[in-house]
């Protein structure tokens, strides 16, 4: 094992290896970090912010996925300034994406008492399922742009660089280059991206017709 | 989204990779696969075949019914073949045929099968008698066919697909090393610093090593080195890249092995301590310049020598390789220059290193294993070696000296011995031989000579038309058991749905038919009451050694990967770490060979078959998916090159043909062939690969060369096509 330190968690001491994140440190020590975007199997990123923790000394709040753990840090990682931002993380996801089909996130907005209609002037997106390939269906109306999907389709697993981000701002979404349909693509339909998804934007096409009673078809 | 019923973990029923699956299911339908981010074999990554292509299992045309053929049913004698209409299910036709499907209760089928196996043992004996397991079956399934056929038939016509596939580097490694198995775990590459692979398109046909390779290349700084005719995918990640003429592989790898030896870089301590025949193979080689093998194979003779320089001087050097090296009339010896330099280098016997043949179909090395292989008992213990037939007749309670000590025939041979002098009996247990022997019209005429022919399967494929019964067996979702993998990990597969109709897990029905024949030509029982597959392992573990420790038990959570010699024993992820079985490493000197059929004026290019990522082998299964929606036609791939001059253009339809037959096709310009190579995947029926490839045998190995043989290739205009039918009505 490499060198080790310690730092504070809520106020208790925990032992830390160098290269560790301050979300692996807490979770190896029982304490519990909500993560959407975050993925043990994936590269992290620190996108959704929902893992940020409050570290003494720093002006703003930190991701934990991310940051690096250090000697003499001092965490909190549920005070109130955390979890007013994660409540509002929370509420800012679901007056734009259907979380319909995301049960961790859903409790977690039961747990932060988040209110999704806290921003009733947002515009929730709606995109039309894309259906252009016989093994998956894309939603993206229930993507939350955590970008697994695209991490595992390059280096974190198959190196095939199929999807990527499109778009800025609110029109921000997961595509193909040009827009080109799936087939049309380097996609191997491994579908490493299904199987990270955390929000069923990427459904197998069986589940999908199966939820309209279509499945097995075209062989029932 | 849906919440299902339950979650089932198994094992993937396609490549020899042997992914960990988690089949959802909803009412008895999988709907979506998943695989746990924590298994050792996977890490949660999985290919389109094994995350999406399960959807066979609900294809309307897969048979659910035992069917027989109505001359059977009615007693008749077996009609001339000539009569049997193409496809007569289900047999309610206005006019009916003797060779109509007739649905019938298992009970009848399976008497009718004992009857007529029986009926022919009795009139011809033991050498009349043969079966083909399968390397989709389970151990257990393959078990107990080849028990079935050694212990009541009395013959050693038992062999499976292996023969096709890897049996070249079988042959080789027994004669060099006394075992025939992958030395080291798939996804030690990671620690690998040079890896070689060779006619191997891991990338589609074993998908998850190839991601493994991939990160030991851009993570891990390894070097890659691919030898191969086709630029595949994995050359985007190589150092270097040697494009041979397919049938070459002996002139590159024994100049590579050449210049190590010319250059001093070889391992001599490894060499004295662990090798035999070092000086007489040094002596063999003196012929194998990299000139000279750049000279038939094509690929410069400095690359050659930078590749055996990069591989000789690697930490941890391993070879990995698949069919373009076994494939062949020399398969045996193409191998064999593969263990030259592993042997040379001492890149064996280490973790990272090793000769690795990846293995093609998930149960490819447990049917091997199990002894579906007509020259060897279960755990490899030949049929012809003192001692080994006594342990099994102690095993079946068979009197002494009642099996048989002759060597059976091989998959290609026993259907090119059928007739009524030789096999007049075959049980095909889930393989598609009309798909997948080379030359299919010589094959076809073989297989119309069988007098009976059982086929358990799912669908009626190319080759269950032939069939006299059709047992409907359960695919991999429907059935308990074990797979094998390619890095001899024994792996639980796990029933997740109730067998659909009437079919059968095939070790159920294997056993019920053993009882009636054994009942028939009343022998004292050689046990066959099993009441789970469990038990069927437990009795293979109590004769073959390195299956000892092996139980359900152990493996529930996690497979081991055998060697396993008793119930404490840990699995052996790498081999040969002291000693090689059969004592020393062997070398054994060589000369060149190459393809039996070499390019001419007539036939000037160089055909080479091979997968696709989307399909499986013969198709029965990937064909009845949605997988065929993916990838639904053949295609024949021709570089720019030879496209230009011959007058094809990307997707234009052509024939290509040799002197065994021909198909129509569309053309895939393309550079990932070589100039002069064309390459078909064997998959698709209406233009079977196989129907063009050479029957010729490796001399030893009895490998067919499905990897080169003579072509011709020229467009299809329309004018060349017969007009359309006038019609009379």
């Amino acid at each position: 094992m490499s060198e080790t330190f310690t730092l504070s968690i809520n106020g208790i001491q925990v032992t830390a290896c160098k290269g560790q994140t301050l979300l692996e440190v807490a979770r190896e020590h029982g304490i519990d970090i909500p993560t959407i975007c975050y993925h043990p199997a994936t590269q992290s990123n620190g996108l959704c912010r929902m893992c940020v923790v409050e570290v003494e000394g720093m002006r703003l709040l930190q991701p934990a996925c991310v940051v690096p753990a250090q000697a003499e840090m001092k965490v909190q990682t549920d005070s109130p300034r955390v979890h007013r931002a994660r409540k509002t993380i929370l509420e800012m996801l679901a007056s734009t994406a259907d979380l319909s089909e995301a049960p961790e996130i859903q409790r977690m907005m039961q747990a932060y008492q988040a209110d999704p209609s806290r921003f009733p002037e947002a515009e929730p997106r709606h995109i039309p399922p894309i259906d252009d390939n016989p093994m998956y269906v894309r939603e993206y109306s229930k993507c939350i742009l955590c970008w697994r999907c695209v991490q595992v389709c390059a280096e974190d697993a198959q190196y095939t660089y199929a999807i990527h981000f499109s778009g800025r701002g609110y029109h921000t979404r997961i595509d193909t280059f040009y827009g080109l349909p799936m087939t049309a693509t380097t996609c191997v339909f491994c579908g490493q991206c299904v199987g990270v998804c955390p929000t069923d934007a990427l459904e197998p096409k069986s589940e999908y017709l199966l939820e309209q009673g279509k499945y097995p078809f075209p062989f029932r | 989204m849906i919440t299902p019923d339950r979650v089932v973990r198994t094992v993937c029923p396609y490549c020899g990779v042997g992914c960990a699956l988690e089949l959802h299911v909803k009412d008895d339908l999988i709907y979506r696969v998943t695989s746990p981010f924590d298994s050792v074999v996977n890490q949660g990554n999985l290919c389109v075949k094994g995350r999406f292509g399960y959807n066979f299992i609900y294809h309307p045309k897969r048979v659910t019914v035992p069917l027989v053929r109505r001359y059977l049913l009615e007693g008749q004698p077996r009609p001339p073949r000539a009569e049997a209409p193409q496809a007569s299910y289900p047999g309610n036709g206005s006019t009916p045929s003797p060779w109509d499907w007739i649905e019938t209760d298992w009970e009848t089928a399976l008497n009718l099968v004992a009857d007529h196996l029986v009926r022919i043992y009795r009139e011809s004996g033991p050498k009349a008698m043969a079966t083909y397991g399968s390397a989709k079956a389970t151990n257990e399934d393959n078990y107990l066919l080849q028990k079935i056929f050694r212990a009541l038939f009395r013959t050693n016509n038992v062999d499976h697909c292996t023969r096709l596939c890897h049996a070249g580097s079988v042959t080789a490694l027994m004669q060099s090393l006394g075992t025939s198995a992958m030395s080291n775990t798939a996804i030690e590459v990671l620690d690998s610093d040079v890896f070689i692979v060779t006619g191997s398109n891991t990338t589609e046909n074993h998908p998850i090593i190839a991601l493994h390779m991939k990160r030991a290349v851009r993570e891990r700084g390894a070097k890659l080195i691919v030898v191969d005719p086709r630029r595949i995918e994995l050359v985007d990640f190589a150092e270097l890249w040697l494009p041979l003429r397919p049938g070459t592989n002996v002139a590159v790898f024994s100049a590579m092995a050449h210049v190590i030896v010319k250059e001093g870089l070889y391992n001599r301590a490894f060499i004295e301590a662990r090798t035999e025949g070092f000086e007489e193979y040094v002596k063999s080689l003196e012929k194998f310049t990299p000139e000279f093998a750049e000279n038939v194979s094509g690929v410069p003779a400095e690359d050659i020598r930078r590749a055996a320089r990069l591989y000789a001087t690697a930490k941890n050097g391993a070879i990995f390789w698949g069919m373009g090296i076994s494939q062949l009339s020399h398969g045996t010896a193409s191998a064999l220059t593969l263990v030259h330099l592993a042997l040379l280098t001492g890149h064996i016997g280490r973790r990272s290193t090793g000769l690795n043949p990846l293995r093609g179909q998930n149960n490819v090395q447990g049917s091997s294993d199990m002894g579906v292989m007509p020259f060897h008992f279960p755990g490899y213990m030949r049929v012809d070696a003192p001692g080994n037939a006594e342990k099994w007749e102690k095993a079946w309670n068979i009197e002494p000296g009642g099996l048989s000590r002759e060597l059976g025939l091989t998959t290609t041979e026993i259907l090119s011995h059928a007739g009524p002098h030789g096999v007049r009996a075959l049980y095909i247990m889930g393989e598609n031989p009309m798909m997948t022997e080379p030359n299919l019209n010589k094959t076809r005429h073989h297989i119309e000579q069988l007098d009976f022919l059982v086929v358990q399967d799912l669908f009626i494929n190319e080759t269950g038309v032939y069939a006299d019964v059709f047992l409907p067996a359960t695919p991999f979702a429907e059935k308990d058991g074990t797979f094998t993998n390619t890095d001899r990990r024994v792996q639980r597969v796990r029933a997740a749905l109730p067998p659909r109709g009437q079919s059968r897990p095939d070790w159920q029905i294997l056993c019920d038919v053993a009882k009636r024949i054994e009942a028939r030509l009343g022998r004292p029982t050689a046990g066959w009451e099993y009441q789970h597959p469990s038990e069927i392992l437990a009795e293979v573990s109590r004769v073959v050694p390195e299956y000892a420790g092996i139980t359900y038990e152990r493996i529930e959570k996690e497979g081991l990967q055998y060697p396993v010699w008793d119930l404490k024993h840990p699995g052996t992820p790498f081999l040969f770490s002291e000693t090689f079985p059969r004592g020393r490493g062997r070398f054994i000197p060589l000369d060149y060979v190459t393809a039996a059929e070499t390019p001419d004026d007539e036939y000037p290019f160089i055909l080479t078959t091979g997968r696709l990522l989307e399909h499986w082998h013969g198709g029965t299964l990937t064909r009845h998916s949605s997988l065929d929606e993916l990838y639904p036609q053949a295609y024949v791939e021709i570089h720019p090159a030879d496209a230009e001059m011959h007058g094809i253009k990307d997707g234009m339809m052509v024939k290509v043909s040799t002197r065994r037959g021909e198909v129509a096709l569309r053309a895939h310009v393309t550079e990932k062939t070589t100039v002069g190579v064309l390459f078909i995947p064997m998959h698709f029926a209406e233009a079977a690969a196989n129907l063009l490839t050479n029957d010729v045998l490796d001399p030893q190995a009895r490998i067919p060369e499905y990897k080169a043989c003579a072509a011709q290739v020229f467009p299809l205009h329309e004018e060349m096509l017969s007009p359309l039918p006038r019609g009379r009505y």
